[in-house]
């Protein structure tokens, strides 16, 4: 039996009157890489938001590592190893690539608001830094402040700021969201490694992404999980190839003709 | 039951005349995001433009050509000052509005001295109205509240009824999407600017020889409109009102009372005499606290209601 | 682009023996600055330069590191300020024991004591509304300051006298050079500390909370708490400021706790630039000059005070700060080129900008003043009266706004032209 890291149960979310999340359970398992598709609108982001921390269930449980994290506040969840990247790029924008990676690696490395300590002694946080830096392939960007970076660049930051920590869980909220084929490629890449054993929850709009990397696909339209399973099976399921009226159908044949 | 009616009456005709100015501040922040600090400057200039017009053409003139100059010189401000600074971010839009009533204060005292001038209240509107008990109810303070409910009512409408007031209303709170529609954001917001300043002209024509007209008008009466707008909610005419007469009533109440904690004391029957530890605090009168309560109500509503009492939108 | 506070963050990104040498020098500047103006009035000025240099650097670590904007710098300051003087006070009737030069330690817990019992609080919020609570604490404090006389010592204030006890190895501090001294080594003192402050993970937290609030988070660190810690330690260095004016004035008056001393400091600090880390000293140096300095000179300071503020927020927004090393650039580049022409035009415009603002400014001043006889500058008699000066002074003024932008752009152009690494500069 796999052990479960995340567990959504009966989660609701409203806003005012408007109901986005309409009661989602969901189990991911500790290890496996989840894809979370469905159609714009369904409340895919909001989820995430849900389980990060950056906004309160309506009503529900969340719970991560046996503990239960809904109403908890973002950083909270951050410390006990749960780690997000975001849709629409949320860096320090005046600050250089390696100082932004630089603030996402403090607090693993127990760095905790001191002030006592100038970063220039900090060893074992520049060589952490230096390591994401690698990861990611922006050595070469490293001063460079975030707001001159190209779009690519910005995203592959994103991921590294996700991982410098070292968390147990991370959240990927469409990673790849605006790239190119090669850009994509390069980013699967960087999403393969750095979730080698590590739990991985992705958005993803990009079918090929999905097929090629997860391990399970859950399915969410209008604020509800209609399928959760591995790809193949969901690609098979009636009701997924009815919410997204055909796409899937679509997406299928390339994925086959490109593979071919 | 005379001191509470009357103190009531008073607060009412202050609070009015705050809410006069600070609709117009509330007005430019909901539409732009700025807050105007030189907003009380332009009450200031109100006065003393309506000081001098009326000296060589009669109150009346003064009356209707006064707010216009204002508003006048709020869409020059607006066009070829604050348009400028406006891609600089909002902490750049208030350090401008902020250097600008320092500069307005110069300009002010330059053109018209250092001490106050005798900005009178006309004759007919002098004297008293009525009389309650003892106490009598001047007929300026009743003009005052007349021109300060028609403003309003005028304000009311115009945002309600008018196309121009729908537009500004969208505007309010959807900038973008009102020009994707296609319509002149651009000068809805000098028109908003302007008109919010005409109406801090109008408040400063009619306050101007209520109160004194001197170059410390402006920051005395700067800071509370400033209270009135963030502890009313920004973007909130309500609040602004609620937080007016609100802010009326506990200054108009507060400075006539001579209590202090002490004398409440006393009334339990518990004496502290002057020697004891904190009798100077205790002995503190309401009166004396009156000019922090204010304050103190912004920073317990910011502290307890951060989006202000009637507050709709988080910043 | 890099920013300033990049530097040093890495290990040995830069040679240390540059950073000793500038430390040095600043350290020579400051003993040396009294000995080369040598009035005591200038020493006066300078004793003030530095008072205004500790507020400034005080206040922008919560505006330029950590991004709050705050209208009641001066509660801190100011009653720091208090604090000081009562103790000084106490000192004086030999209830304390104290040395002047460690007067600014009451001063340093006063303010963090004061930003640690308000700020968890007001901490809470951030932006707008946090400023605003600023406001009203601010002048919270200051309107309280008549209602207890006992502590404040109503419309007089509090003064106290700095020459008490033993000297310290022969200085008694009572005149104005040996306050100076102290002043200075205070000051270096906070530069010190600040300038550390950035170097470490706190201060590269700070930048964080600055630059996105949310994201702190979402690294592990508790907003709310990283703003408090820059209150506290904006207030303690703001006490340190309060405690030098109460050393320097020998009085604490409600004066110190105003809106105006408020202004003052983010007026200072925004003309000098917040971005970098000498901003906030170069604007309180340039301060002191427009508010203490000038006024011996004419009436009308307080417009080119504001005129100052104002060009500064339309035309740098990032400071003066901001503008040295493109206009050194342009330097090194005119002389490289021999662009003289084309840098004179510029200059000649520039200079007609301020000769026509100057003339009009006191032009004005003078006839308020009521004056019936000309105005004499520069060795220039202008009759107020007349039209001719009037016209003089618009002339110029208009000739040199309308020239300007066009001879900028030409400069920019011959030099871009011959050194391309120049395109994309603005203007």
């Amino acid at each position: 039996m796999t052990e479960k890291i995340l567990e959504l149960k009966g989660v609701y979310k409203q806003f005012g009157r408007t109901e986005i999340i309409r009661g989602v359970d969901l189990a991911v398992n500790k290890g496996e890489r989840l894809a979370v598709i469905g159609p714009n609108g369904a409340g895919k982001s909001t989820l995430f938001h849900l389980i990060s921390g950056r906004l309160p269930v309506s009503s529900g449980q969340i719970w991560f590592d046996g503990h239960r994290i809904d109403g908890q506040n973002a950083q909270s969840i951050y410390r006990r190893g749960l780690s997000r990247s975001f849709q629409i790029t949320n860096l320090f924008h005046r600050q250089s690539v390696y100082e932004n990676i630089l603030s996402a690696a403090m607090w693993s490395q127990g760095y905790r608001y001191t002030f006592w300590k100038r970063i220039s002694q900090l060893q074992p946080l520049h060589e952490r830094t230096q390591e994401v830096l690698e990861l990611i392939g922006l050595q070469s960007r490293h001063d460079v402040a975030v707001n001159l970076l190209t779009y690519a660049e910005q995203r592959a930051l994103e991921i590294g700021m996700a991982v410098a920590g070292g968390s147990d869980a991370i959240l990927l909220d469409e990673p790849t969201a605006g790239m190119s084929r090669g850009e994509s490629d390069a980013a699967i890449e960087l999403i393969k490694t750095v979730s080698a054993k590590k739990t991985l929850l992705m958005v993803e709009h990009d079918m090929g992404v999905v097929f090629g990397l997860a391990d399970r696909v859950a399915v969410v339209v209008y604020g509800q999980v209609i399928a959760c399973d591995t790809p193949e099976r969901i690609r098979a399921n009636a009701r997924v190839q009815e919410a997204y009226l055909g796409v899937v159908k679509d997406r299928q044949k390339e994925v086959e003709d490109g593979a071919a | 039951m005379e001191f509470f009616l009357i103190s009531l009456l008073n607060s009412l005709s202050y609070g009015l005349l705050l809410f006069m100015l600070s609709s117009g501040l509330t007005l430019i922040f909901s539409m732009m995001g700025v807050l105007n600090f030189a907003h009380a400057s332009f009450y200031m200039l109100g006065a003393y433009l309506a000081y001098s017009i009326s000296g060589a053409a009669g109150y009346w003139f003064a009356f209707f050509v006064a707010p216009l100059l204002v508003g006048v010189a709020g869409v020059l401000v607006e066009r070829y000052g604050l348009r400028a600074v406006h891609k600089y971010g909002h902490v750049a839009e208030l350090l401008y509005t902020f250097g600008l009533s320092y500069l307005m204060l110069e300009a002010v005292q330059l053109i018209w001295g250092r001490s106050a001038v005798p900005y009178g209240i006309p004759e007919i509107l002098q004297g008293s109205l009525f009389t309650l008990y003892t106490t009598t109810f001047p007929k300026y303070q009743a003009f005052m509240m007349l021109i300060s409910i028609l403003t309003l009512l005028a304000l009311y409408l115009v945002l309600t009824r008018t196309r121009v007031g729908l537009i500004i209303q969208a505007s309010l709170s959807h900038p973008e999407m009102v020009e994707s529609l296609g319509h002149n954001v651009p000068r809805v917001f000098m028109l908003v600017f302007g008109g919010g300043c005409a109406l801090a002209g109008l408040a400063g024509v009619i306050g101007g020889n209520a109160f004194v007209t001197e170059p410390g008008m402006a920051e005395t009466l700067g800071t509370i409109i400033f209270v009135v707008v963030v502890a009313g909610g920004m973007g909130s005419l309500m609040g602004a009102l609620l937080a007016s007469l609100l802010i009326g009533v506990i200054q108009t109440f507060a400075v006539a009372i001579d209590l202090s904690l002490l004398d409440g004391l006393s009334a339990m029957g518990l004496g502290v005499g002057p020697g004891a530890f904190g009798h100077s605090v205790l002995s503190v009168t309401l009166s004396e606290v009156a000019p922090i309560l204010p304050y103190a109500l912004l920073v317990l509503v910011l502290i307890f209601r951060p989006r202000g009492l009637l507050g709709k939108r988080e910043n | 682009m890099s920013t300033h506070y990049l530097i040093g963050n890495r290990p040995a990104s830069r040679p240390s023996s540059r950073m000793l040498f500038i430390w040095l020098g600043f350290a020579a500047v400051l003993l040396l600055a009294p000995q080369i103006l040598r009035s005591s009035l200038l020493h006066t000025h300078l004793t003030q330069m530095g008072i205004g240099m500790v507020l400034a650097l005080s206040y922008n670590v919560l505006l330029g590191q950590s991004g709050m904007l705050s209208f009641g710098h001066a509660a801190f300051s100011g009653l720091g300020a208090f604090v000081s003087v009562h103790a000084m006070n106490l000192v004086g009737d030999g209830l304390l024991w104290l040395p002047l030069p460690l007067i600014p330690i009451v001063g340093a817990l006063t303010g963090l004591g004061f930003a640690a019992l308000i700020g968890y609080v007001i901490t809470r919020t951030s932006g707008v509304t946090f400023a605003m609570i600023t406001l009203g604490i601010g002048q919270m404090v200051y309107a309280s300051s008549l209602m207890f006389p006992a502590f404040f010592g109503g419309e007089g204030g509090v003064s106290t006298n700095r020459v008490y006890g033993d000297p310290w190895f022969e200085w008694d501090f009572g005149p104005q050079i040996q306050v100076y001294y102290l002043v200075a080594a205070w000051l270096f003192i906070c530069v010190a500390a600040t300038f550390y402050l950035t170097r470490t993970p706190l201060g590269r937290l700070l930048n964080g909370v600055r630059d996105n609030e949310e994201r702190i988070a979402f690294v592990g660190f508790n907003p709310h708490l990283l703003r408090y810690m820059a209150l506290m330690i904006s207030g303690l260095f703001a006490g340190i400021g309060g405690a030098l004016m109460a050393i320097n004035f020998e009085i604490a008056t409600d004066e110190v706790l105003s809106l105006h001393e408020s202004g003052a400091v983010l007026l200072f600090t925004f003309i000098g630039g917040t971005a970098t880390f000498i901003g906030p000293m170069l604007g309180a140096v340039i301060g002191v000059l427009l508010t203490k300095f000038l006024p011996d000179y004419t009436a009308g300071w307080q417009m080119y005070l504001g005129l100052v503020f104002m060009l500064v927020v339309v035309y740098a927004p990032g400071g003066i700060s901001s503008l040295i090393k493109p206009g050194l650039g342009v330097l090194r580049q005119t002389m490289a080129q021999r662009r003289y022409a084309s840098f004179l035009g510029l200059a000649l415009s520039a200079f007609a900008l301020l000769a026509g603002t100057i003339i009009l400014v006191e032009l004005m001043y003078h006839r308020a003043a009521g004056a019936t006889g000309p105005l004499h500058l520069f060795g220039m008699a202008l009759d107020h009266q007349g039209v001719m000066s009037w016209v003089i002074g618009v002339v110029i003024l208009l000739g040199g706004m309308l020239t300007i932008k066009p001879a900028g752009r030409l400069l920019f152009e011959r030099l871009s032209a011959g050194e391309p690494a120049l395109q994309g500069v603005p203007q």
